[in-house]
């Protein structure tokens, strides 16, 4: 356990290397599983109810339609030469030395069926080529281990190739959904986000009361009246964000955040009770339909309420879609401002303001925290901020350092494009899946140790709603308090100083002097 | 008897390796990506996709970010590989390049590296546990594969000399479907034998990689899906009779 201990920074302490390669723990994994859905969600994302006579023959078949409809499953089940660069790049592996946790050795549970039935040395020489048949052993050995991914593209920065074990485990998963196999977590929150608009099942009556509870909290911390407006039609901006973020800790923070950013920028802006959630859970069981009619969900609120601009909280698998998907999915986007991005992100709406100099902070604020940045997965190595690439790691950043004083960041190979995943994402941020996570979080939490341990980091800030609550779930177990997670815009709302508040503050002092006047005067 | 043997097996693995390989681009050429999905940071235009799969087949760009010794005894052998096969460009030629010419030296040296690169490949597979564990036997296969193509080839120079103009003049028969005599030595017959069977596993195994790179979505897509709408074809479908 490490201790925050600041006075300790001449002498550090070797926490050891976050990427240190573990020896082999051949089935180290094997019995991490993920509950099963409810029949009535299977088919409600439109899957059998439970596991189907002839699952064999629609796995093999579904397996064949994959490969004509999507070139990367193709190509990445074709051409791995097995050089093993990727071996070692799995958080899930490095965490528990399960050798199927190795990116290659998990596409190869699909690749060695695959083989077996679509390719000619598969079909007459299995053993030369690793091929072995569907079995029910393997279909089950796939849920195991295709649900230890959380679809995080590590491995794709460093395979020769660019292959993507994200696409091959999206790949299985709606193999797995298509013979009734799917999981609970993820298509419970589908079907909820389906018909109620939000990952969480919060009604438009419970979101307008939590939306006025913090109105009221923002009154009372700032004395100015920040809104938190919602379904308002002819608003200029639709924002998208995580549900968790009406709710969680520290999720929430970050929410007051931006509605103090878009306050100080003088813009009208909106929530939506019918697209209430940014994340979108279709991605991680590789679902084109189920995406798409979540997606479609937010191209539609835009249209009702006649917004200008869309723009996403923090959250990163949801910027992931966002960003690379929401176009395809459901635009064209013609009837919105083409003078901004569609859509635009948070950060890039905050950026652009402090380029500009329209936002003044109080640094000072922010000086309880020592400050390090966890770049998303999906948002570093799925997505892009800015106008040139690799600006999801500048913009961040830029914020963070014009809100706090004391910035450091973690081990350059554990940041930007090569950022560990926080453990918990791609559909695996559930409570049965406490030891994989823990054991996915230890590389991101040892390099943390690291900058504790050289700078004194206290806190790590994330723009990511699963990041957040997991690190907040995992961090206890590493030698930190469940609070040292931050969402980048509760940096930002405590350091913002507002126009009114400002007024508001000069008001207060203006009176003061006078009772003081009047005191001394008697 | 040998010649005519040898004659058909190259036609032969000629063919497959020809038609195999184009139905591969084929299918990879015609197969969408339905989505974007890059590889993040990725370049904004097209010519940047350019220059970054440049960088991936010139230099193992991410490879080297990946793993040094790896990447070290991959490049040796790629690089040396090339040179090989651009030394034996004179067996098929009358008139040789002078570029060739000049370059018959260096291929011998680069036979030497390639098979002492393909040897530590060899040898990782084996000696390092996590790619010990993700090998099959086509995968040590394929490395004696091409170590017996690349010793084979040695030995003719500097074991038993083989009397290559005679093998250069069999080979432009070939290339004019006239078979002539093919000399009987037994490390020549081995190296073409070996050579042949590598064409003809080629459109059917991981060899493949050759030409896959170059349809891999995660590297050859440009970043520009705020601002270019990007849809497959069966996706397009869905979107019929939907009121946008
Ligand atoms: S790095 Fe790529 S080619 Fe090498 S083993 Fe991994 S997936 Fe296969
Ligand atoms: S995508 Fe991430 S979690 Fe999945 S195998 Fe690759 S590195 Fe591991």
């Amino acid at each position: 356990m490490v201790e925050l201990d600041i006075s300790n920074k001449k002498n550090p302490k070797y926490v050891g290397d976050p990427l240190e390669i573990p020896k082999l723990a051949c089935g180290a994994m094997a019995d991490s599983q993920t509950f099963a859905a409810h029949p009535k969600h299977n088919t409600d994302l439109g899957f059998p109810p439970e596991l189907i006579d002839n699952w064999k023959e629609v796995a093999i078949a579904k397996i064949g339609e994959l490969g004509k409809k999507n070139r990367a499953f193709q190509v990445y089940l074709d051409i791995c030469v097995k050089c093993g660069a990727c071996t070692d790049k799995c958080h899930y592996f490095l965490g528990s030395g399960d050798p199927k946790n190795m990116p290659v050795a998990r596409q190869d549970l699909l690749r060695s069926v695959y083989r077996r039935y679509f390719t000619f040395a598969g079909k007459y020489f299995p053993w030369l080529v690793g091929a072995r048949d569907l079995t029910e052993e393997v279909l089950n050995e796939w849920y195991t281990y295709y649900h230890q991914c959380s679809q995080c593209r590590r491995c794709s920065v460093f395979c020769p190739y660019g292959i993507d074990t994200a696409e091959i485990s999206m790949a299985a998963r709606e193999i797995l959904d298509s013979v009734g196999k799917g999981q609970k977590y993820c298509n419970e929150i589908i079907a909820k986000a389906k018909t109620i608009g939000n990952n969480l099942g919060l009604n438009p009556k419970a979101l307008r009361a939590t939306l006025e509870d913090l109105e009221e909290d923002l009154e009372d911390e700032t004395g100015v009246k920040v809104r938190l407006p919602l379904d308002e039609k002819g608003a200029d901006i639709l924002l998208i964000t995580p549900s968790a973020d009406f709710f969680a800790e520290p999720h929430i923070d970050g929410l007051l955040g931006y509605a103090k950013v878009f306050h100080q920028a003088g813009v009208s802006w909106t929530i939506s009770s019918y697209a209430s959630e940014a994340a979108n859970f279709g991605m991680f069981i590789g679902s084109y339909e189920n995406m798409r009619e979540l997606s479609l969900r937010v191209r539609k609120a835009a249209k009702d309420l006649g917004v200008k601009r869309i723009v996403f909280g923090e959250c990163g698998h949801a910027w992931r879609v966002a960003y690379s998907f929401l176009n395809t999915l459901a635009g064209p986007f013609d009837f919105l401002d083409q003078n901004y991005p569609i859509p635009q992100h948070i950060m890039e709406f905050t950026h652009d303001l402090i380029q500009k100099g329209e936002l003044k902070f109080d640094k000072s604020k922010n000086d309880e925290f020592r400050v390090t940045f966890h770049d998303s997965c999906n948002v570093a190595r799925g997505s892009r901020m800015g106008d040139f690439p690799g600006g999801q790691f500048e913009l961040p950043r830029d914020v963070l350092k014009a809100c706090c004083n004391h910035y450091f960041d973690m081990d350059r190979d554990t940041i930007k494009e090569s950022t560990l995943c926080c453990g918990g994402g791609g559909g695996l941020l559930t409570d049965e899946l406490m030891d994989l996570r823990t054991k996915g979080a230890s590389p991101r939490m040892t390099a943390l140790q690291q900058v504790t341990e050289d700078h004194g980091v206290t806190h790590m800030a994330a723009i990511c709603a699963i990041c957040k609550t997991q690190f907040s779930k995992v961090m206890p177990k590493f030698g930190y308090e469940m609070d040292n997670i931050l969402s980048v815009h509760q940096l930002v709302s405590n350091a913002i100083i507002l126009d009114d508040q400002v007024l508001e503050e000069e008001k207060q002092k203006a009176a003061q002097a006078v009772q003081e006047a009047k005191a001394e005067a008697k | 008897m040998i010649s005519i043997v040898y004659a058909l097996l190259f036609y032969v693995a000629s063919i497959l390796l020809v038609v195999g390989l184009g139905m591969k681009i084929w299918r990879y050429a015609t197969t969408p990506a339905p989505l974007k999905i890059p590889t993040m940071p990725a370049p904004l235009t097209k010519a940047g996709v350019g220059f970054r799969l440049f960088r991936e087949v010139a230099f193992f760009e991410s490879l080297f970010k990946s793993n040094k010794w790896i990447w070290l005894f991959g490049y040796i052998f790629h690089v040396a590989l090339l040179v090989v096969l651009l030394r034996h460009l004179r067996y098929f030629q009358s008139d040789v390049w002078w570029w060739v010419k000049l370059i018959q030296p260096f291929g011998i040296y680069a036979g030497f590296a390639m098979v002492f690169a393909l040897s530590a490949l060899l040898a990782r597979r084996f000696l390092v546990e996590r790619i010990r564990y993700i090998s099959s036997p086509s995968d040590y296969l394929m490395l004696l594969l091409l170590i017996g193509i690349g010793a084979s080839g040695l030995a003719m120079k500097f074991v038993s000399h083989t009397d290559i103009i005679a093998v250069k003049i069999y080979m432009l028969g070939l290339m004019r479907f006239q078979i002539g005599d093919l000399p009987t030595h037994p490390a020549l017959l081995i190296h073409l034998a070996l050579v042949a069977l590598l064409m003809i596993i080629f459109p059917i195994s991981k060899l493949l990689h050759g030409v896959g790179i170059f349809f891999s979505p995660t590297r050859n897509q440009v970043d520009d899906s705020r601002t270019k709408r990007h849809i497959a074809p069966w996706a397009k479908k869905l979107e019929e009779g939907e009121d946008r």
